[in-house]
């Protein structure tokens, strides 16, 4: 059975008369990395900060590692990590200072506070810069001490709320590196927030998507591309006239079309076609030199459902 | 968690900051000196106001009141750079109870009055005053109570501010009054009656004279009432300022 960490339940925002965020139901599984995405004022930050309990609900609730958000919100606190959307640093403090202050915040023991301390100091890879003050940071090492410093109570959900807006392209993915690191090095479910499609794409088992302060879909970024029925197997083969045949009178096949020296069929689902393919053409002793799947992108994905362009 | 593991890291970083932020201190000792060191004796040549210590010496006490009032307001103030920050953010989901913010923030402002204040006290010599180490520990306790006191106002002033651009509202129609009218600078037994009133409601008057009695051995009122008010005013702006930080805590972050 599914564990869930975290349960929404109708939960709603109103800000002066404006719904930010309309009756949610949300269940994010145990130990996933799970994103939500939708455009700037999509509500994601509004959402998050719920579940954060910085903002309290106009109606409806949500449980926190089992504990509810609006009643026991300390609680709520202990059991997550944050890094804000915007810098959440004081500059004229260093890197260990920040680490320091936020375990002692969090009643991270004395005794073994440092050596969380140098555990998390292993991950975020700031070498000596630890203990130089926050102003002589770059942006990528300013997240990296955030991402820390959120993990350094051991939380049971660390909460990303755009955590690579802003950043150039290489900072941006040595920060993804980080996060998938984390989720094999520690057992944690990580929320994360994005309007980055590549970000959600890369990182998340499942996603959301927001849209005007509603919930319109949820799944995994491979079944919600899947569900556009729109895959496309390319073979080749040294046979190409005769796997063509045989793929021709498949009730999967779509569509099929030759391209030089390339066979491209369109299918619905075409992760699970793969191997029925490469039975199919060993029965009739034909060798498939390759295979190649290509899926929409998750673009596609958010414009079918959303209709428009993320980016837009 | 203990609240008092809490108190004491909002206290640290106050402090930090305080002396990593050098040019600070060294304004808030020279600003004072130069108060009394220029316009001490500028006017203090030219006036007769019937004292029984020189008007250097009479504003001294006066002086470090104003340093203190300058620094624990503003220092209150200052937590909106907190916000701009967002460190205020990473401060206000921590499991603490808003108390302990506002007075480990509180505690830690008056740590760094007793270091400027002290330093001002170590130089009283300079005009004619002499401590002996008694004086100069129960002045250095009142200004701690004095910082208190103001830093939670700059606190509750605060947390009905977006953001730091009303500084300069807070200096005019605030910070000056308070000065002014808290006998700093003359003193206040012999002011008409309508003016007596409003001096006798700026809590910082009470601040000045038990100063005074400290440092000079003269006052208008009895320490211990001086005392009693600070004492009051104190837990009063704390409270207060705690109440409206819960209330307003989605604003601030």
């Amino acid at each position: 059975m599914v564990e869930y960490i975290i349960e929404t339940k109708s939960i709603t925002k109103d800000y002066d008369g404006f719904r930010a965020i309309n009756g949610i139901n949300l269940k994010i599984p145990k130990n996933s990395a799970y994103g939500i995405l939708g455009q700037n004022g999509a509500g994601k930050s509004t959402l998050i900060s719920m579940l954060c309990t910085i903002f309290s609900p106009t109606k409806g609730t949500a449980t926190v590692n089992g504990y509810d958000i609006v009643k026991e919100p300390n609680n709520v606190r202990r059991s997550i990590g944050i890094v804000f959307q915007n810098r959440a640093l004081d500059d004229v403090l260093t890197g260990r200072e920040h680490l320091e202050m936020h375990a002692a915040l969090y009643g991270v023991k004395k005794d073994i506070r440092q050596d969380r301390i140098n555990e998390i100091l292993d991950l975020i890879d700031l070498g000596d810069k630890i203990d130089e003050q926050v102003k002589n940071y770059s942006g990528g090492m300013k997240r990296r001490l955030e991402i820390g410093r959120g993990l350094i109570h051991l939380p049971k959900v660390l909460f990303l709320d755009e955590p690579t807006l802003g950043l150039d392209v290489q900072t941006r993915e040595s920060i993804w590196s980080y996060i998938k690191n984390l989720k094999d090095v520690i057992d944690i479910t990580i929320l994360l927030t994005s309007h980055y499609l590549e970000e959600v794409d890369s990182l998340c088992d499942e996603i959301s998507i927001l849209d005007h302060g509603e919930l319109i879909k949820s799944g995994s970024p491979s079944d919600l591309k899947a569900e556009l029925k729109n895959d496309t197997i390319i073979l080749k083969s040294l046979n190409n006239d005769k796997l063509k045949n045989i793929l021709q009178n498949q009730l999967f096949v779509n569509e099929l079309m030759v391209d030089g020296s390339e066979i491209r069929i369109l299918v619905d689902k075409g992760a699970k076609l793969i191997p029925e393919i490469v039975h199919i053409a060993e029965n009739n002793n034909l060798n498939i030199d390759s295979i190649e799947l290509k899926q929409p992108s998750l673009e596609e994905v958010f414009i079918k459902y959303t209709g428009y362009n993320i980016n837009k | 968690m203990s609240e008092l593991e809490g108190i004491y890291q909002i206290w640290l970083r106050e402090v930090k900051r305080t002396v990593r932020y050098k040019s600070r201190i060294i304004t808030s000792v020279v600003t004072p000196l130069i108060w009394v060191l220029i316009f001490g004796v500028g006017l203090g040549s030219t006036i007769k106001l019937g004292l029984t210590v020189g008007y250097q010496s009479f504003i001294f006490p006066g002086i470090i009141a104003q340093s203190i009032l300058f620094t624990s307001i503003l220092g209150g103030v200052g937590i909106l750079v907190d916000k701009q920050y967002g460190i205020l953010k990473e401060i206000m989901v921590a499991p603490l109870s808003r108390s302990s913010i506002i007075f480990g923030k509180a505690l830690g402002i008056s740590t760094s009055v007793i270091l400027q204040s002290g330093i001002l006290l170590l130089l009283s010599f300079l005009v004619n005053v002499s401590m002996n180490v008694f004086t100069f520990i129960l002045a250095i306790l009142f200004c701690m109570l004095i910082s208190l006191g103001l830093s939670s106002l700059g606190l509750l002033i605060a947390s009905f501010m977006e953001s730091t651009e009303g500084f300069n509202l807070i200096m005019t129609f605030i910070v000056l009054p308070l000065f002014l009218l808290s006998g700093a600078l003359f003193p206040i037994n012999e002011v008409p009656d309508w003016l007596s009133f409003i001096v006798y409601l700026d809590p910082l008057t009470y601040g000045v004279d038990a100063l005074r009695r400290v440092i000079l051995n003269s006052s208008n009122l009895p320490l211990y009432l001086n005392l009693v008010v600070l004492i009051l005013f104190a837990l009063i702006t704390i409270s207060l300022s705690t109440l409206v930080f819960t209330k307003k805590e989605q604003n601030l972050v």
